[in-house]
């Protein structure tokens, strides 16, 4: 079993994977982290580079868990890449990372997390970057 | 001092709120389309060309001043920030200045850069005053011979000195001046060309090309390299400069815009020579020759004043002679012409507020510059992060829509599409574009030229080296043409190895599009070093 967890070096992103990696030690999962980029800016700094790769790395094999990471660096946006490898990985759960929006931000803006959360065939678990109470 | 008194007039007009207002939205302009890789100032003049259909040439003119000079500032903060040079004359900028922003001095960078292209602008442009009444002088007493020289001149030294290969140069140029011969023959009425197409007899129109070669091209260009890994940013603060930064900036920025200013304002223009010499001028004269390399100030600040002065420089001949030396230049003409004024060496002349308005707005564009840049520097890095589909949906449809207004009707978008796929192949092939611009826009003139000299000679093949100025000339192109394959001959016959040559090529080695330019440029050094 397994547990895709979608990772952008944000506050956002950084609350998704520590949980993501609390729920993967409980349950003995295997970790995924994808993060991915369309590839269709100049300058993305939502991909990670070389050297956070390499400290994420660092990190999850200091937490002990089995993991993998999957870095897409051009093709299909983020929203089908989390939903493409859970579903090839029949993952148990997804952890995804949402931003405080309002309806317009949402309307004009379009939203990953909505299209994993709708799409998505197993439970999501989303949350924002801090826990306001 | 009547020059003096032309330019407070020229101030006298530019200052207008109204005029300001465009200064400011050209400079804003300028500089966004300069940031953004592949889309230069040259495809922002060009998409603009309609809007100003209803607007004062003077105003219109002031505007695309803002943009060629905010061009330029623009393009260098990519250069620094991405490595990923816009343009050709920002290439040099991006060796030293990329790597001082990988050691964590981009804002230093930025700084120099910003305040050397303002240095370089405003001496450039008072050179530009002084200089070109001199030059219109000499101009109007031109016959039609050694006009049709000159522009032979200019076509020949910017595809064949310039360019990275001769062959692809010429190729384009040829390209160019097929396009200008469609439409009726000026003195005998005949068709050519058209393929008994009726919206050919008119010829094509230039902003039609302008807008299909710069963005349709692009576009299409982009489209078929939609996807790419992205960057990262290196993040910057507000430009600023530390004493020693000032005082290792000041000299190469002085140094830079000599360099610049001359081969600007020659008939043959291109920022390329200018910037490399004044980059290896700076390395032979730093006193820290182990800095460059990685991130020397001074390779930024000299070839950076360099870019500027001969963007300056290259308004001398467009605005004295009517000759366009680079692409921005061409389409600012196209408007001219668009506009029904005869551009040439009457321009001073018949439209003296016009033209001061637009030398005055150049300084003020250039204040205008320096007072957004710097603090702004790191708001315009943001527009890197725009995703390209939208951006270039925006310049597809403007483009439509400009090809459309110009003539209203519905074969203009065709010839637009056909040549926007031409403009596509270019990319493709490696040829380069602006031969093939200039062919389009000085074609014509320099035919035009061409028939007044066989209407004096009475047809005689004679005519076209009948004024010594013209002799002078055509030799000077047949050196121009010849030397450097001497040089290379002699060279390989002495076994010579070059050491200049060595050095600059392994450090551009990873800009291999443009290691034939500046093999090319050092083979020009070098001319200089032997004589």
């Amino acid at each position: 079993m397994s547990i895709v967890v979608g990772y952008i070096p944000s506050p956002e992103g950084e609350a998704a994977l520590e949980r993501a990696i609390k729920e993967s030690t409980a349950r003995q999962a295997r970790l995924i982290v994808v993060n991915s980029s369309k590839g269709d800016q100049l300058v993305d700094d939502r991909l990670i580079d070389a050297k956070q790769h390499h400290d994420l790395e660092a990190r999850l094999t200091e937490s002990g868990v089995d993991f993998w990471i999957q870095r897409q660096t051009q093709g299909i946006d983020a929203a089908d890449q989390i939903l493409q490898v859970a579903e090839a990985q029949r993952a148990e759960l997804i952890v995804i990372g949402l931003r405080k929006r309002t309806p317009m931000g949402k309307f004009i803006m379009g939203s990953v997390a909505q299209r994993v959360l709708l799409q998505a065939g197993c439970p999501v678990l989303s949350l924002k970057a801090t826990n306001d109470w | 001092m009547d020059t003096f008194n032309l330019l407070m007039g020229g101030f006298e007009s530019a200052l207008t709120p109204i005029n300001l207002l465009f200064a400011f939205a050209g400079v804003v302009l300028g500089t966004a389309v300069g940031v953004l890789p592949g889309i230069g100032p040259a495809m922002a003049v060009a998409l603009l060309l309609p809007l100003t259909f209803g607007m004062e040439t003077s105003s219109a003119l002031i505007m695309f001043a803002g943009i060629y000079y905010g061009g330029m500032y623009g393009g260098s903060t990519t250069s620094i920030l991405l490595n990923t040079p816009g343009e050709s004359a920002t290439v040099i900028t991006a060796i030293e200045g990329h790597k001082m922003a990988k050691a964590g001095r981009a804002s230093q960078a930025l700084a120099t850069a910003a305040i050397g292209s303002f240095v370089a602008g405003t001496i450039g442009t008072a050179l530009l005053v002084t200089v070109t009444p001199i030059v219109v002088k000499f101009a109007v007493s031109l016959g039609a011979p050694s006009y049709f020289a000159i522009m032979v001149l200019s076509l020949i030294t910017v595809t064949a000195v310039l360019g990275s290969s001769k062959i692809r140069g010429f190729a384009a140029l040829g390209l160019g001046l097929a396009i200008g011969l469609v439409g009726m023959d000026p003195v005998s009425g005949q068709k050519r060309l058209t393929f008994g197409f009726a919206p050919l007899i008119d010829g094509i129109d230039i902003v039609v090309v302008a807008v299909a070669i710069f963005a349709i091209g692009e576009a299409l260009w982009i489209a078929a390299h939609l996807r790419r890994t992205p960057a990262h940013t290196i993040p910057v603060g507000t430009p600023w400069m530390g004493k020693e930064d000032w005082k290792r900036s000041w000299k190469p920025w002085l140094r830079g815009t000599a360099f610049g200013f001359p081969f600007g304002a020659l008939p043959a223009g291109g920022a390329e020579v200018p910037t490399f010499l004044s980059y290896v001028t700076e390395k032979k004269l730093s006193k820290h020759p182990e800095e460059f390399g990685h991130g020397a100030i001074e390779g930024v600040a000299g070839p950076e004043a360099a870019n500027n002065a001969s963007a300056a420089g290259t308004l001398t001949p467009m605005l004295a002679l009517g000759l366009p030396t680079n692409a921005t230049a061409a389409v600012m003409l196209a408007f001219l012409t668009m506009k029904g004024i005869q551009p040439g060496p009457f321009l001073f002349e018949n439209e003296p507020d016009l033209v001061w308005a637009l030398i005055a707005s150049l300084f003020i564009g250039n204040t205008l510059l320096l007072l957004i840049n710097l603090p702004l520097a790191p708001l315009w890095a943001k527009l890197l992060k725009i995703p390209r589909p939208y951006l270039y949906a925006g310049i597809l449809f403007f483009a439509t829509l400009g090809a459309f207004s110009v003539n209203m009707q519905v074969a203009d978008l065709w010839i637009l599409l056909l040549i926007g796929l031409l403009g596509f192949a270019l990319r493709r092939f490696g040829l380069p574009v602006l031969p093939l611009i200039l062919g389009v826009i000085i074609g014509p003139m320099a035919e035009e030229q061409l028939r007044k000299t066989f209407q004096l000679s009475s047809g005689s093949v004679s005519g076209i080296w009948s004024e010594p100025l013209a002799v002078g000339i055509y030799v000077l192109i047949a050196v121009l043409l010849v030397l450097p394959a001497v040089i290379t001959y002699i060279r390989r016959s002495r076994g010579r190895h070059d050491v200049v040559a060595e050095a600059v090529l392994g450090e551009v080695a990873d800009h291999p599009k443009h290691k034939a330019g500046v093999s090319g440029t050092t083979a020009d050094d070098d001319e200089r070093e032997n004589s």
